[in-house]
């Protein structure tokens, strides 16, 4: 494989790990949480494509458009269910909240499953069939080249649309933080959350948005992560979430730009590991000592801002 | 005066410190005497013994779970990779050692402490990050950690690729009488460890770090310790691990088995020793009996785990619950089953005992300023007659 399109390639992959890291850095920048179900509400959407798309064969675009909307609504409710009740708590009691949310989650297939399997009724076995072991949405992968002008580029279709997803939704949410008022507002719950509801902000309100928004990234992540060929599974957000948390941190967590950037190094580091046949079994390996290495030299990560501790 | 608190920090024997033991030992016997009068014929075998080895090893990998998660109040996520190193180095020395049908003890004693060993050095590794980092990002590298190891160990050669590495079994039926040696043994060590002037200090760099710094605690110290010691089980019970099973697999060490164990000490309590043996008793029995165990009750059991986490973790720590939970909880809960006190009565036993010791001081001062009084008025009378 040469080298540019293996480039290209890793683009495309970091831009969908960005995404997911996008997701991560906003909700931990201003919730100042680790949402551990980040990964699992991904799942959830890849299964809400893969349900609406082929078994109840939905236009492609209704099928996305569900699943980010399944997303958000499932991101608020988690929000408000499980880690609104803990504001003020330790932190440790909200990162096993959030590690609870999702094995709950992640179990949920399987009981689809056995109800399924179970029920009486020949529609819903039939719609449910194979839910732990959905094949890959064929339709939606195209692997063929760029040709324009006559000219083929070495970056499939689906690639190049990844990267210009992933770049616009970054200048978008870069814009919406800087320039609108409820952007203004979650930096200054962010920043200081005592100072911003003095200053007559809803803090509760601005992290349900926090939330919504981040989920809605999850739901662009599956739908990215499924034009890849990776077929929906329950451990579908999993590895890929950890990763991109790992690109967030080393980005610099809480920093829009840093998260983008993270997700782009870490999915070259992992294309290139992948064309390397004596490197690629261990890739997850050398992804994560990059992020042990990089937390232990520089734990705000490249852009992030360094903190203190104050007593 | 000494007064006790729930570790039993206080040096005078009580009973209730080592009920512990005394239960474990109990429910040792009851096994033997089942075996040696055979009451309960093949079933000891077949049904029961494969629901007391997992509790053993869940039992101990708990308890050295707990030493991270309650008393030093990290997160390590990456517990299973400790065991994974435990079974996969340990079952390889006992296959190697190993040349007989029946393994004997001295090869299972090797295996055993050069399992631990190696697995209290990668403790030791993993604690290196733990100096710098804390909550979150911790939880993430002892996370990564774990998937390394699952990772690598895919990939040796030596280790047979990590899928199906055989390993050698005790044959004879006395190997449960070992496990139990070795949980009265963890037990030993941990509630000990916990209760000496070393617990303390991690305890207290637990509640603060900073404030621990500034009393002279070595942090560096006492991180590092915690997560090798506890290591160093997970390592021993993953040798136990590969001892019970006939060959060993790295994906039974995927870091869903971390969260399992962490489910099993927060369900327990973080903090509390005998709060993680009851829950990792209790949920791999759940896991491994009857109808339970089987396949397609698997999901139901994982979702209602995590269902258990989160509601038993927003209990115990949400601050609009606080009225709640002084009301309902579950001390309160055995006080009325035992007809002892409960905590609300407690505390009112403490605000009487307050008041009538101010009661009593109360009346010495107000002795105490009438003979003062008095003293002055005499001293007055009398310099009014030297004046004269």
């Amino acid at each position: 494989m040469d080298f540019l399109e293996t480039l290209l390639n890793g683009l495309s992959l970091g831009g969908t790990y960005a995404i997911i890291a996008l997701g991560y850095t906003m909700v931990y920048g201003i919730a100042k949480m680790l949402n551990f179900a980040h990964g699992d509400i991904i799942m959830v959407g890849s299964y809400i494509i893969w349900f609406t798309f082929l078994r109840l064969d939905c236009h492609p675009s209704i099928s996305i458009a569900l699943a980010i909307i399944c997303c958000v609504i499932l991101g608020i409710v988690i929000e408000r269910l499980a880690y609104r009740p803990l504001r003020g708590a330790p932190s440790l009691a909200v990162l096993i909240t959030a590690i609870g949310v999702s094995s709950l989650l992640q179990g949920l297939p399987a009981i689809l499953d056995t109800i399924s399997k179970s029920s009486n009724n020949s529609a819903l076995k039939e719609k449910l069939s194979g839910i732990l072991n959905p094949l890959p949405i064929q339709d939606m992968v195209h692997t063929n080249k760029l040709v324009l002008f006559g000219v083929e580029f070495p970056i499939s279709i689906s690639a190049l649309v990844t990267i210009l997803i992933t770049v616009a939704t970054m200048i978008a949410l870069t814009v919406f933080i800087k320039k609108s008022k409820t952007g203004k507002a979650m930096v200054a719950v962010s920043e200081n959350r005592d100072a911003a509801l003095l200053m007559g902000i809803h803090i509760n309100k601005i992290i349900v948005v926090t939330f919504a928004i981040g989920s809605a990234l999850a739901g662009v992540a599956a739908t990215l992560m499924l034009t890849k060929g990776t077929p929906a599974s329950p451990s579908f957000g999993a590895l890929p979430g950890i990763v991109a948390f790992s690109a967030a941190v080393i980005g610099g967590i809480g920093s829009i730009p840093g998260a983008a950037l993270g997700g782009f190094l870490i999915g070259i580091l992992e294309t290139f590991c992948n064309a390397n046949s004596a490197l690629s079994p261990y890739r997850n390996a050398i992804v994560f000592s990059v992020l042990i290495i990089i937390l232990l030299f520089k734990p705000s990560g490249i852009l992030g801002n360094p903190r203190r501790e104050k007593v | 005066m000494r007064k006790t608190n729930d570790l039993g920090l206080n040096k005078s024997f009580k009973f209730k410190n080592y009920l512990n033991y005394t239960v474990i030992l109990a429910v040792l016997a009851v096994l033997m005497i089942l075996q040696f009068t055979g009451a309960a014929g093949t079933d000891f075998n077949y049904k029961i013994m494969p629901i007391v080895i997992p509790i053993g090893v869940y039992v101990i990998l708990a308890l050295s779970l707990n030493m991270v998660v309650g008393f030093l109040g990290e997160l390590s996520l990456g517990h299973a990779g400790f065991m994974c190193i435990g079974a996969f180095v340990g079952g390889k020395i006992a296959s190697l050692l190993d040349t007989g049908d029946n393994a004997n003890i001295s090869v299972m004693l090797i295996a055993l402490i050069l399992g631990g060993l190696c697995a209290a050095l990668f403790g030791f590794i993993v604690g290196l990050p733990a100096l710098r980092l804390r909550g979150d990002y911790l939880a993430i590298v002892t996370l990564a950690f774990n998937m390394i190891i699952t990772d690598v160990i895919k990939e040796i050669p030596f280790f047979a690729k990590g899928s199906n590495l055989p390993t050698p079994s005790l044959k004879d039926e006395y190997n449960y009488i070992i496990i139990f040696a070795i949980i009265l043994i963890t037990l030993a060590v941990i509630q000990n460890f916990a209760r000496s002037k070393h617990g303390r200090a991690i305890m207290s760099i637990r509640d603060n770090e900073i404030a621990a710094r500034t009393m002279g605690i070595n942090i560096v110290k006492y991180k590092l310790t915690v997560f090798t010691i506890s290591a160093f089980f997970a390592g021993i019970a993953g040798v136990l691990w590969s001892y019970y099973q006939p060959g060993i697999n790295y994906e039974m060490f995927k870091y869903n088995v971390s969260i399992e164990i962490l489910v099993m000490v927060v369900l327990g309590g973080m903090g509390s020793v005998n709060g993680s043996i009851l829950a990792a008793a209790l949920i791999t029995f759940i896991n491994n009996y009857g109808k339970f165990s089987e396949e397609s009750f698997a999901p139901y059991r994982t979702v209602l785990y995590a269902l258990i986490l989160i509601i038993v973790v927003i209990y115990r720590n949400a601050p609009g619950l606080k009225g709640f939970r002084e009301k309902y909880n579950m001390k309160d809960l055995f006080a009325k089953i035992f007809k002892k006190k409960t905590s609300q009565e407690k505390l009112e036993d403490i605000a009487d005992k307050e008041t009538k010791k101010s009661e009593k001081s109360d009346k010495k001062e107000q002795k105490l300023s009438n003979k003062v009084s008095k003293k002055a008025a005499k001293s007055a009378k009398n310099a009014k007659k030297e004046d004269r």
